[in-house]
């Protein structure tokens, strides 16, 4: 039986003579069809990528509206607003008072509780530790949030005293339909 | 009939060692593996450290089967998800037995390949020149480490749920495009229902990715021969034992052993290293009290927790890791096994009891002394790769023997 045995590659006999090739026009052609190549795998990956993002049946659960009513002054409230909760704080005019106070020490991302609220009484923040994600629990240094994971805390503004975080919790976009009812998203 | 003349086997095919020599003549794949697992030219001085390598295909091949085996009854939906795994462990008929050796097989394969990584550390079988050798090892581990933790957000419980926020929020930290890179890897606004199901699909490939860079280091690995517990380079052909049955026995006498404590765990301890919270459904509102990663990412936890800025904590925990790469070029001693190497010896065995006293702190809360003790612990995991090029150049070695 014959065994085939690969012969070794030879540049000068296996490929044409370059003699009579213009050298730069080859490069040139390889070199834009390659550009051309990669060109046109970028636009096919692109639909890919994109169908990665958030579908249409989850854009649409963009807002939500908040029925304030039933939150008893000094209670707060959680709402799951596109999977992620929602802190609703009624605070009594104390409260108010105790987290305009904490605005001197609020260094880490310095920010006056009346910039972080549309009305006083009524602090709307993101559930979310700015950290990695986790819900932050009611407690800490200031009588604000400690989150459980990494031990980051927040004052009664929602705004970051200790690390990991560093950033304030977020303010969501919202805003008041009515006294009674606000519109998050 | 003339129809039968067609079937007469030509000369070539007349036996079993022609039809060999044809596919030999037309892909040698039979060659590859005899090349591979029985011919394969062993040093013959290869201790019990060398049984891991192939354990660990074996546990590879073991998470692979029974994945498979899984995947035919769960529902990657996170409606059914949690029930589907009730159901697995209740109505599928050995459901329990298939997903206890798989969750079990998921933390012995991580034993396994710890192991297999200290013996390559502990003999220097990263150095020239099997760089290539070790670089595709770190991809592997890599590899196993994103597919372990997409895996465990399959059974959509409390720990699935908030492993998946924490893990998948730590690319935040890319500069500009982070916020965008996480919307887009949840595919919603928080971890959900698209996460759940890409998670499945990437779990179910990724072990196939596995295997594809397992045969590129065995190729790199049969290029160069395996390095041996004296780290020299062996010349003679008497050096060299066939990999069967030398080592195929001893492989397999390693996997006996090992099948002890692996079997012991799977019928009566399959929950130990497991958190009871991962049987409370995910629930978007709350986080678990205290919420830790699988053991095995414990000491890579405790360093990202160590650090109080955000930013700087998710690069230090990356870096412990792909600092791994550039191991080779760090350690530029030209002797390789630590036997001859008494200072590296020493601070070898420091960085593995570190390493546990990481893993150690990222078990508990992130408070008190642990925070101090992690952040010791930090510096000391960074300082033995710091340490190395100074080793190399001031480190009296001790003489080599020219054979084994």
């Amino acid at each position: 039986m014959a065994t085939r045995t690969p012969k070794p590659h030879s540049p000068s006999v296996d490929e044409a003579p370059i003699g009579d090739v213009d050298a730069e026009r080859r490069a040139f052609l390889v070199n834009t069809t390659t550009a051309f190549g990669v060109a046109g795998a970028a636009c096919v990956a692109l639909p890919f990528i994109q169908s990665m993002n958030p579908n249409r049946a989850v854009q649409a659960l963009a807002t939500l509206d908040v029925h304030l009513g039933d939150i008893a002054e000094g209670t707060n409230k959680t709402v799951l607003w596109q999977g992620k909760p929602v802190f609703i704080w009624h605070r009594s005019p104390a409260q108010v008072q105790q987290a305009r106070a904490q605005d001197s020490k609020a260094t880490m991302d310095p920010q006056p509780d009346a910039d972080r609220t549309q009305k006083p009484d009524w602090l709307v923040v993101l559930g979310i530790c700015t950290h990695l994600g986790c819900v932050p629990m009611r407690g800490g240094a200031e009588d604000g949030w400690r989150c459980p994971c990494h031990g980051s805390q927040y004052d009664m503004s929602g705004r970051v005293i200790q690390g990991p975080a560093g950033k304030n919790l977020e303010v969501p976009p919202y805003r008041f339909l009515d006294d009674q009812t606000i519109r998050i998203g | 009939m003339s129809s039968h003349q067609d079937f007469t086997p030509k000369p070539v095919e007349k036996n079993i060692r022609n039809t060999y020599r044809w596919l030999e003549d037309r892909l040698p794949i039979l060659s590859f593996l005899s090349d591979a697992l029985v011919t394969y030219p062993a040093p013959r001085n290869l201790n019990y450290m060398w049984n891991f390598g192939s354990l660990a295909g074996i546990a590879l091949v073991l998470q692979i089967l029974t994945g498979i085996f899984l995947a035919m009854h769960y529902k990657g939906d996170v409606n059914l998800a949690f029930d589907s795994i009730q159901h697995i462990m209740r109505d599928v008929q050995w459901g329990w037995l298939i997903r206890n050796l798989h969750m079990v097989g998921a933390s012995f394969f991580f034993i396994v390949v710890y192991i297999h990584m200290a013996r390559g550390l502990y003999y220097g079988s990263y150095k020239s020149p099997r760089e290539v050798l070790w670089g595709l090892g770190v991809i592997i581990f890599l590899l196993m480490m994103a597919t372990a933790f997409m895996g465990y957000v399959l059974p959509w419980g409390q720990m699935s749920y908030w492993g998946a926020t924490v893990i998948t929020n730590l690319l935040s930290v890319i500069p500009f495009i982070g916020k965008y890179v996480v919307v887009w890897l949840w595919g919603g606004y928080s971890v959900g229902d698209p996460t759940l199901t890409r998670f499945y699909a990437f779990h179910f490939v990724l072990p196939f990715v596995i295997i594809g860079v397992v045969v590129l280091h065995l190729w790199a690995l049969h290029l160069h021969r395996s390095n041996n517990p004296v780290g020299i380079d062996l010349k003679r052909a008497k050096d060299y034992i066939p990999f069967h049955p030398y080592y195929t026995i001893k492989d397999t006498f390693g996997l006996g052993v090992y099948l002890i404590p692996f079997t012991l765990m799977v019928f009566f301890l399959p929950e130990y290293l497991g958190h009871p919270d991962n049987y409370i459904p995910a629930n978007p509102m709350v986080t678990p009290a205290h919420i830790v990663p699988e053991w095995y990412f414990l000491p890579f936890y405790a360093i990202l927790r160590a650090i109080p800025i955000k930013e700087i904590g998710v690069a230090a925990m990356f870096g412990s890791i792909l600092v791994l790469f550039f191991l080779p070029w760090l350690d530029s001693s030209p002797v390789r096994s630590a036997r001859f190497r008494p200072l590296y010896k020493q601070i070898y065995w420091l960085f593995l009891i570190n390493f546990v006293v990481l893993g150690w702190c990222g078990a508990n809360p992130p408070e008190g002394m642990f925070v101090i003790i992690a952040r010791v612990a930090t510096v000391l995991y960074f300082s033995f790769f710091a340490l190395l090029p100074v080793l190399a150049r001031y480190e009296k070695t001790k003489p080599l023997p020219a054979t084994i």
